[in-house]
């Protein structure tokens, strides 16, 4: 096992480095630069705004400059606004990423795995054929529509829900369904697929055969072995949800990363921009790391093989 | 039947030894056989031929185009001679919901078949060469795989700048790995069998088993997996625009009328209501048609 | 063997089937496996159920424990098991006698058993499940007992294995203890040794000889093996397309095959091909597509004494005492 975790934590550390190098470079070689904006920047500002931002410098020392400050989790000034660091960004917007993160992905997690369980025991009843309908219809809608649908029709027309901010439970629930929507989906069709595959299998057989319970059949033989793949999309789930969604923060107006992560798109704040990108990166690695932890915990043939 | 040639022997030709019992089909005249029996697969077929349809002639039956403005008939609902409306500067919605739809699928249908070359080339040369070298491979489709892939669309498309072609490039340089994986997996598991080695006996060259036997024997999870990346990039692009990455005005995508009508959604929201209705049905046509072509490729329900 | 007296059947079999109709609904129609077979199971005894793939044998097992996947179903027919009627029985008593009173040994041990479950913890449940008030020492000490019994050296410390650490032989050998930790009264053994090296094979007939002399266990051995049953196994019923050809004592059948198809299975095993040189013979042909049964006889499309009765009529069953057969050439009235 241990030696499994350390080739794992050791994989993911190269993963991130090249994640890292990868997005410097490619920020850094975008044409234009940083300060090509739409009206000419006179040349004696770009050179004292670049030796500002040691920007002068050859690209190397740069790299490592970036490098170290990571190391220490510097990830340098915003370009565009004054007197700001990346960290404040992260700092300032995290939270309320993070906080309608978490509502989501315990909102999915606790319809959809109910929910494909039920459907897979009751397979091709009336119940099961409706939740396969909504679940398909739900991976057809991107986000951003179901987002803007949801505020026509709760918050324009009906006036149930407030249509942004975060400051109630009420105005979790739109933005909630919105990013989870599709994720609920997944994960309703996943969890029941995976259910039905291992009720296939023939340890389930031998497990009636000997006489063991229906319930205990499925909910101990055959849901231990059909969480493998869905653990698989979960953690990862994880990661991207509570970093934020572009398209549901901007439609809500929620002031969290993915909000400023658009911004910076159409600000071309470049450190901004790189330092969330390997915020997300990160998240989503130990969201792997894990996911390959829980694996072992799971799955008994992982632990030796590896 | 009289009592005595009851006793009589059968005659060769009746005792059916030799007859193929069941006619014999292609492999793929098999599938499409089954796919044609699935009701949803067979709704989705006719859900994404009539999309691509009405895209294709849709503005060409129009007596608008997708350019031209009309300042004096603004925000108009639909009705008789703009069918879905128009749009804030006049512009003929139903004309810019085919033409944006023309685009949409044109780099779903590229950006598809673009990284699933990519993927295709890339996982078979893996698995057949196997060994370092297809260690070396996986570790690198590795790696990408556990990049936010979103957000590498979206540094591409910053990197590239935006535009058509540039769309095109980023979804599909994005895309391959997962076909990378599945084609691996299957030519892993098809080396090893008794028709390679024939092959390698007759003196088949490498590229050869490669392109001849192996990836041929591939084709339904390749099928099955092209088809469902074709929901994944039409999401990609609608996304890219959306978030003002992709497609640039006159020219439109579906994602792009979207983000269009988000301004004036509380008072003309079926400027939203066009673009999405058909984004989502042809997601649900694609994941239709998907869906019954893995049913009607799973081997194992051959018969 | 109780049942070897002369008033046949006489003593209580310990498992009957009568006329059982078995049918899957698939989407292309409804597949008879199963068209009408009986036959019984004497206490004590080993009989072994032969037939080609598609023959209807697993089905018969299966339908036998009311376990049919999924589109199956048992049409008609009945199953006493001592005498009591198994197919009326409540879900829950049916599985109060599964593992209990009847237990089986599938075919691949290499997926029978459960890969997150330790060997011991899956002998266990079994006893757990039978409601033996026992505590988890007295269960593992019984477990670990029948790890010994079927030949597991160091049962101590593979009770705590996974699956994926045993050999397939010996995987097949804690299917075995597993399914007769319970001590049940029959034991129906699907294809125990099709998945396994010869060599294994042998040591687990073996096994499961001496078992049954222990245990005193009824033994339904399900193969598509002559050579397998003809040690085995003391009666032998062979399959074909859902139903049965023939039945005999084991030498019986051996010296004196009476069906074409016993006939041509036996040429088709190099030992009992005959003396010599003697060529063997394959059965041209495929066996007959359940979604339209034949009218006749399954087998008329591919023996060579067919007649024009047998494709339009089925064969009643000829012969006498314990050994009988179907087919229209037993008719007294038959050209010889």
């Amino acid at each position: 096992m241990a030696r499994f975790v350390i080739s794992r934590v050791f994989s993911i550390a190269l993963t991130l480095a090249v994640i890292v190098t990868l997005t410097f470079f490619m920020m850094h070689s975008i044409p234009g630069g940083p300060f090509a904006q739409d009206k000419e920047v006179p040349p004696e500002v770009l050179r004292v705004l670049e030796a500002k931002y040691r920007l002068d410098e050859p690209l190397y020392v740069q790299y490592a400059n970036y490098v170290k400050g990571l190391l220490v989790w510097d990830l340098g000034p915003s370009f565009q606004k004054i007197g700001v660091s990346v960290n404040d960004i992260i700092k300032q917007s995290m939270p309320a990423s993070a906080k309608l993160g978490a509502v989501t992905f315990v909102f999915v997690l606790l319809i959809g795995i109910p929910a494909g369980i039920f459907s897979a025991v009751k397979r091709d009843s009336f119940p099961d054929q409706a939740i396969r309908f909504m679940a398909t219809l739900g991976q057809t809608i991107p986000s951003f529509v179901l987002a803007t649908l949801l505020i026509y029709i709760f918050s324009s027309r009906l006036r149930i829900f407030p249509t942004f901010g975060l400051r109630t439970w009420k105005h979790f629930v739109l933005p909630a369904i919105a990013l989870g929507g599709y994720s609920l989906s997944f994960v309703t069709r996943l969890v029941r697929s995976s259910m039905l595959e291992a009720m296939g299998q023939d340890y389930i057989r031998t497990a009636r055969a000997k006489g063991v319970p229906e319930f205990q059949v499925f909910f101990k033989h055959a849901l231990r072995n059909s969480l493998i793949p869905v653990v698989t999309y979960i953690g990862p789930l994880i990661a991207t949800v509570i970093t934020g969604s572009f398209v549901v923060e901007k439609v809500f107006a929620i002031p969290g990363m993915g909000k400023f992560f658009v911004d910076s798109i159409t600000n071309r704040d470049y450190t901004v921009l790189m330092g969330l990108t390997i915020l997300d990166a990160i998240l989503l690695c130990a969201a792997i790391l894990i996911v390959d932890l829980i694996y072992g915990l799971i799955d008994p043939r992982i632990r030796v093989d590896k | 039947m009289t009592g005595g040639d009851r006793w009589e022997a059968l005659p060769p030709e009746l005792r059916l030894s030799e007859k193929i019992i069941r006619p014999s089909m292609t492999y793929l005249q098999d599938a499409w056989r089954r796919f044609r029996k699935n009701p949803t697969a067979m709704f989705g077929l006719v859900l994404v031929a009539s999309i691509v349809l009405l895209a294709l002639i849709g503005p060409a039956v129009s007596t608008h185009s997708y350019r031209e403005q009309d300042l004096n008939r603004t925000n108009e609902p639909p009705g008789a001679e703009y069918i879905f409306g128009t749009d804030s500067l006049g512009r003929d919605l139903f004309v810019r919901v085919m033409t944006g739809g023309r685009i949409s699928l044109l780099i779903s249908f590229m950006a598809t078949f673009i990284s699933c070359a990519i993927g295709v080339v890339y996982g078979g040369l893996a698995g057949y060469s196997g060994g370092r070298t297809d260690n070396v491979m996986m570790r690198i489709v590795d790696i990408i795989w556990t990049i936010p892939l979103m957000l590498y669309a979206i540094l591409l498309m910053m990197w590239l700048g935006t535009g058509l072609h540039n769309i095109l490039i980023a979804i599909a340089l994005v895309y391959w790995v997962n076909m990378a994986r599945i084609v691996r997996g299957q030519v892993m598991n098809l080396k090893e069998q008794e028709f390679v080695l024939a092959a390698l006996v007759q003196g088949a060259s490498r590229w050869r088993i490669l392109t001849r036997h192996l990836i041929p024997n591939s084709m339904g999870p390749i099928l099955v997996t092209a088809t469902m990346m074709i929901p994944g990039a039409v999401f990609t692009e609608s996304f890219l625009s959306f978030i003002g990455l992709g497609i640039s005005a006159p020219l439109a995508s579906w994602g792009s009328l979207c983000s269009d009508s988000l301004g004036a959604l509380r008072s003309y929201p079926y400027q939203l209501f066009f673009p999405a209705i058909f984004i989502c049905a042809a997601m649900l046509g694609f994941n239709f048609v998907g869906d019954g072509l893995r049913d009607a490729l799973d081997p194992r329900l051959r018969r | 063997m109780p049942a070897m007296d002369e008033k046949n059947g006489a003593a209580r079999p310990l498992l009957a089937v009568r006329d059982l109709c078995v049918s899957f609904f698939t989407h292309v129609g409804e597949v008879k496996a199963i068209r009408g077979i009986s036959f019984h199971v004497d206490p004590g005894e080993t009989v072994g159920i032969v037939g080609e793939s598609g023959s209807g044998k697993s089905v018969t097992s299966l339908a036998v424990l009311r376990l049919l996947p999924y589109p199956g179903r048992i049409m008609s027919g009945n199953v006493t098991f001592r005498g009591e009627d198994i197919l009326s029985k409540s879900a829950g008593n049916m599985r109060a006698l599964r593992g209990n009173e009847i237990s089986m040994v599938f075919q691949d041990p290499m997926t029978s058993l459960n890969p997150v479950f330790t060997i011991g913890e899956q002998i266990v449940e079994a006893l757990a499940v039978h409601g033996g008030k026992k505590s988890p020492a007295e269960a593992r000490t019984r477990a670990i007992e029948m790890l010994n019994l079927v030949g597991i050296p160091d049962p101590e410390a593979r009770f705590g294995a996974y699956p994926h650490e045993f050999s397939g032989g010996m995987r097949q050998r804690a299917m075995i203890a597993m399914a007769l930790v319970c001590g049940p009264s029959l034991l129906i053994a699907d294809e125990p040794t099709t998945a396994l090296d010869v060599t294994i094979q042998a040591q687990i007939l073996e096994l499961m000889a001496g078992l049954r002399e222990k245990t005193g266990a009824s033994i339904i051995l399900i193969t598509h093996d002559l050579a397998v049953v003809s040690e085995a196994c003391s009666r032998i019923i062979v399959m074909y397309g859902g139903q049965i050809m023939e039945e005999a004592p084991s030498e019986e059948l051996f010296e004196n095959p009476l069906h074409p198809y016993t006939k041509g299975l036996m040429r088709c095993i190099p030992a009992f091909g005959g003396a010599g040189r003697e060529r063997l013979v394959p059965i041209p042909g495929t066996p007959p597509d359940l979604l339209k049964p034949p009218a006749g006889c399954p087998f008329v499309e591919r023996c060579r004494e067919a007649m024009r009765i047998c494709l339009s009529n089925r064969p009643a069953f000829y012969g006498e005492g314990r050994h009988r057969a179907s087919c229209w050439r037993l008719d007294p009235e038959a050209p010889k």
